[in-house]
Parts: structure tokens; C-alpha cells; sequence
């Protein structure tokens, strides 16, 4: 399990990648392991505005369908296509090629909010027992 | 990211082998109210061993039942669809068993192991059911045992599963074992009743086993050279579904009737009484009025459980079973729509999140293996 230093976290393991007023958004290593085989992504469309910790999506393994939540609010400016032929990227590299979309903050104060990867480490491990 | 989990309220009962998933690294979930495997190295994974090679189950959550006794089979005969009194001893049948109304109570497998011994092999989630219905009706010369929490159960499934069982060594005569054969022997030195039956729409074999052994039969097993990996719940629904396997709680249960449900094979309405004989003839004469077909999504979408089918704005069934197929690489599933939208090649919607997403009937089974 790794979770990049650069990252942030929220509780529903999602990973926001701050470059100037966007955030780039994923889920965690640690979502992905609980996932298994990620076999559909359902993203919304560019444009689309979204609120923090608001649902934006979903994802689903072969077995489970689970709701994907937004780090910050903001409108969607940019959806990775490539998922929708390979949704296996989310497995293989959930911080790269696996990322879900980006999106323009309209409330940057929301960051500070997140965990680091730190935060989000020991969260992890007291969720594990 | 999240996810329902609901916690349960009463503890999980575990079976034997609890301690090897866990040496084998398996994700432990609640069934049934059983602590079960729902996957070791990956579903995907999984379900292409036992399609390709051989794979190993822990499936001891499942009921069994004896009933034995002169009156033993007119007894089952009584409570099941299918005719027990036809089934020659050495082989198995699928059934149903049904109430008065003809909706169905369980599914189960009947083990005919003597001319007045049988075992009834039943979900676990109905086993509490069942087994008060078997003990109930269990009158005359005929006795009743629920093994149930005695009795461990593996199920080895795959191309490579007879060689599997060759390997850790097996008296019970394979060649003559056909589908739906069983017979008492030793595997790997453990007592055992050996069937050629499963859940999987592939060759293999089911072993009943004394709890106490079930530890040494696993790890034997999973040691065979031709090689046998564990295998969890996860793929268990995804190959039985390939192969239209009915899953009960899901495409079959309390509100629904085998003939509807494509189940009419195992319904035997002219011969000897039954409960639910009479209303199965009744719905029989009157005509379904629904029926449950195979679906492929032709949009990007996955079917579920529960999701609604809809024609024309209108909606007209329910999604029982969906999920992707692993071996056809398509989005499959199990709805039931009206019988004037259930022939193959018409077009259904089916509901995701608001969404009205295309899917086509297909012909079941999605899947069908090679014949040996």
C-alpha cells in the first residue's frame, strides 16, 4: 500500500492532487485493494459542478458498486476517457493512469480539511484494527 | 469511496476450515450469517482457475439432511418437485421444494446413497427452514438427522479436477462416477462421500466430510500437483451465473415459482402428489405470466440485483442477478420481464442510477464447457 507524500486524503479514500486552483482526483491504493477488479467507472460530464463530500460517481468491481465522493466542490473540467475501455488502469496505477477527473475549486480553504498521507496512513491502519 | 456494510447482529458461525483461509490470506465476509471466503487472489483470477484448471471451495455452510427409512423417499418424494422415487441409488437430482402456493422455499440437491438412505443437500440460508420442513413431514418408517453442523463440505471444480483427485488419491471408481453420480470412498485417506455435482457449470466433484477431517482434505487438495487454488464466494456468483445456475435469494425465492422461473424441468406435475403440485398445475394451465431470461448489456452499464427493467418509459420487471461475465468479457445477467418481452433478441432498458441503459435477451446458459 502506498499513499504519495504529495497527495491529499479523505476518509473515503479518495486522493486529490493539488496543481493551482484544480485538483486532480483518484482513490487510494488501499481502495483499490478493497475494490478488486475495477470493471466500470461512472463519471459525470465536463462541466458538471460537484460539492465536497457530495457523491460525483461511481465505481464497480466485478462484485460491488460503490459511490465516489468529492475531496472539494467545484466543476468538473476534465474526465479520464480512457477508462471507460480500461477501467483496469484504476487497479494498475490508481495514482497515474487510474486517476477520475479534475476538477476547478471554487473553495481552495476546502484543502486544508484533507489528510496528508501521514493522517491518512494512521487512519488507515485503525480502520484495519 | 464507500460502501454499505451491514453489521450483523448475531455471531457468525465458522466453519472448520476458517483457520486455512486465513493462512491463505482470504478476505472473510459475512454470509448466511456464516464467516465465509469471498475471494483469496482475485475473483478474475478465481473464476479462470476452476473455467481452465481445477479450483478448491469451502462450501460447509451449505445444510445436509438424512432421511432414511422404508418411507424415506415418499417422504422427499412428498416435499420436492422432482421424483426421488425414479432416481436409481448412486445418483443425484436438482429440485425444488415448494409450499402449497407453489412459490419456492429452497433449492436443493437430493443424494440418493441407498434404496431408503437419502441426503438432502440445502442452501444455508434456509437450512433452519428446510430442516424443520424435512422434520416435520419426516412420519412413518423414515428417520430424520440434520449433519448439517457436523458435516464439512468441499467442492473441487474444473477441467483439472478429476486429475486433482487422482493425484492425492481417490477409491471411489472415477471413470464410472458420471455427472450426478456419487459414491462413499476415501480422498486423500479421509472418508468421504464423493459426487459428481457442483455450482460451477463445470466438471468436478462435491466431497462431504467429517468436520474434524475437512483441514487435511483441504490442504491435500490445494497440494495436488496438477495444481488447485482456493476459491471464494465472489467467483462461486460469477461462474454459477455463466452458467444460469439459480441463486436462491436472488432469482428464486418466496414469491416465485419454478415454472416461471425456468425451473419447469424439475417440476414432475404428472406424477405423484407433492406440496404445491396442485397451484404448479393451476399456474401451469393458466400460463406464466412472467418469465426469467438471460440478459446482455449492449450499453455501458452493469446489471444488478434489484434494478428495474423498463419498456417503452413503462417499468415491466426486475434485474435478479448481473455482473460481468469473466469468461465472455460481456456484462450479463438474470431479469424477469413479462412473457411477451422474454423471447431472444428483444430489447429491454434496464435502470442504473436513473439511467435508462440498453440491454438485448440472450439464449442461457451464457456459458457451456466443453463436453469431456
Amino acid at each position: 500500500m502506498t499513499y504519495p507524500a504529495e497527495l491529499r486524503y479523505t476518509k473515503e479514500h479518495e486522493w486529490a492532487r493539488v496543481d493551482g486552483d484544480t485538483v486532480r482526483v483518484g482513490v487510494t491504493s488501499y481502495a483499490v485493494d478493497q475494490l478488486g477488479d475495477v470493471t466500470l467507472v461512472d463519471l459525470p460530464a465536463v462541466g458538471t459542478s460537484v460539492s465536497a463530500h457530495a457523491r460525483f460517481g461511481e465505481i464497480e468491481s466485478v462484485k460491488t458498486v460503490s459511490e465516489l465522493f468529492s475531496p472539494v466542490s467545484g466543476e468538473i473540467t476534465a474526465v479520464n476517457e480512457d477508462l471507460e475501455g480500461t477501467p483496469e488502469q484504476v487497479n494498475e496505477a490508481p495514482y497515474e493512469g487510474g486517476w477520475l477527473v479534475d476538477i476547478k475549486m471554487s473553495d481552495p480553504s476546502q484543502l486544508d480539511g484533507l489528510m496528508d498521507a501521514a493522517q491518512y496512513a494512521d487512519y488507515i491502519g485503525k480502520l484495519e484494527g | 469511496m464507500s460502501r454499505t456494510v451491514t453489521a450483523p447482529t448475531t455471531p457468525l458461525l465458522e466453519t472448520p476450515l476458517v483457520d486455512e483461509h486465513r493462512a491463505l490470506g482470504a478476505r472473510l465476509v459475512p454470509f448466511a450469517g456464516w464467516l465465509m471466503p469471498v475471494q483469496y487472489e482475485g475473483i478474475r483470477q478465481e473464476h479462470e482457475a476452476v473455467r481452465n484448471g481445477a479450483g478448491l471451495f469451502d462450501v460447509s455452510h451449505m445444510g445436509e439432511l438424512h432421511l432414511e427409512g422404508p418411507d424415506a423417499v415418499a417422504v422427499v418424494d412428498s416435499l420436492v418437485t422432482n421424483a426421488v422415487k425414479d432416481l436409481p441409488v448412486g445418483k443425484a437430482l436438482y429440485t425444488c421444494c415448494c409450499n402449497a402456493e407453489g412459490k419456492i422455499l429452497d433449492d436443493l440437491i437430493i443424494y440418493r446413497r441407498g434404496e431408503d438412505r437419502i441426503l438432502v443437500v440445502c442452501n444455508a440460508g434456509n437450512r433452519e427452514k428446510i430442516s424443520a420442513h424435512f422434520a416435520k413431514h419426516a412420519k412413518g418408517r423414515c428417520s430424520f438427522r440434520d449433519a448439517s453442523d457436523e458435516t464439512a463440505l468441499l467442492a473441487l471444480q474444473g477441467p483439472k479436477a478429476e486429475q486433482a483427485l487422482r493425484e492425492v488419491g481417490c477409491d471411489a471408481h472415477l471413470p464410472e462416477l458420471g455427472a450426478f453420480h456419487l459414491a462413499d470412498g476415501k480422498v486423500a485417506g479421509v472418508d468421504c462421500i464423493v459426487a459428481r455435482t457442483g455450482y460451477t457449470a463445470e466438471d468436478g466433484f462435491e466431497l462431504f466430510c467429517a468436520n474434524a477431517d475437512a483441514p487435511k482434505l483441504f490442504r491435500a487438495l490445494l497440494a495436488a500437483p496438477v495444481g488447485v487454488k482456493p476459491i471464494g464466494l465472489g467467483a462461486r456468483d460469477t461462474l454459477r451465473l455463466e452458467g444460469k445456475l439459480s441463486l436462491y435469494g436472488n432469482d428464486i425465492d418466496e414469491t416465485t415459482n419454478p415454472l416461471e422461473a425456468g425451473l419447469g424441468w424439475v417440476v414432475k406435475l404428472d406424477g405423484d402428489d407433492f406440496l404445491g403440485r396442485d397451484a404448479l398445475r393451476a399456474i401451469k394451465a393458466a400460463g406464466v405470466t412472467r418469465k426469467l431470461v438471460g440478459i446482455e448489456m449492449t450499453g455501458r452499464g452493469i446489471a444488478r440485483h434489484g434494478y428495474p427493467v423498463v419498456v417503452d418509459g413503462q417499468t415491466v420487471g426486475v434485474v435478479t442477478s448481473g455482473s460481468p461475465s469473466i469468461t465472455l468479457g460481456t456484462n450479463i445477467g438474470l431479469a424477469y420481464v413479462p412473457v411477451d418481452k422474454a423471447a431472444v433478441g428483444t430489447v429491454l432498458g434496464i435502470e442504473i442510477r436513473g439511467k435508462i441503459i440498453d440491454a438485448v435477451v440472450v439464449k442461457t446458459p451464457f456459458y457451456k464447457r466443453q463436453p469431456r
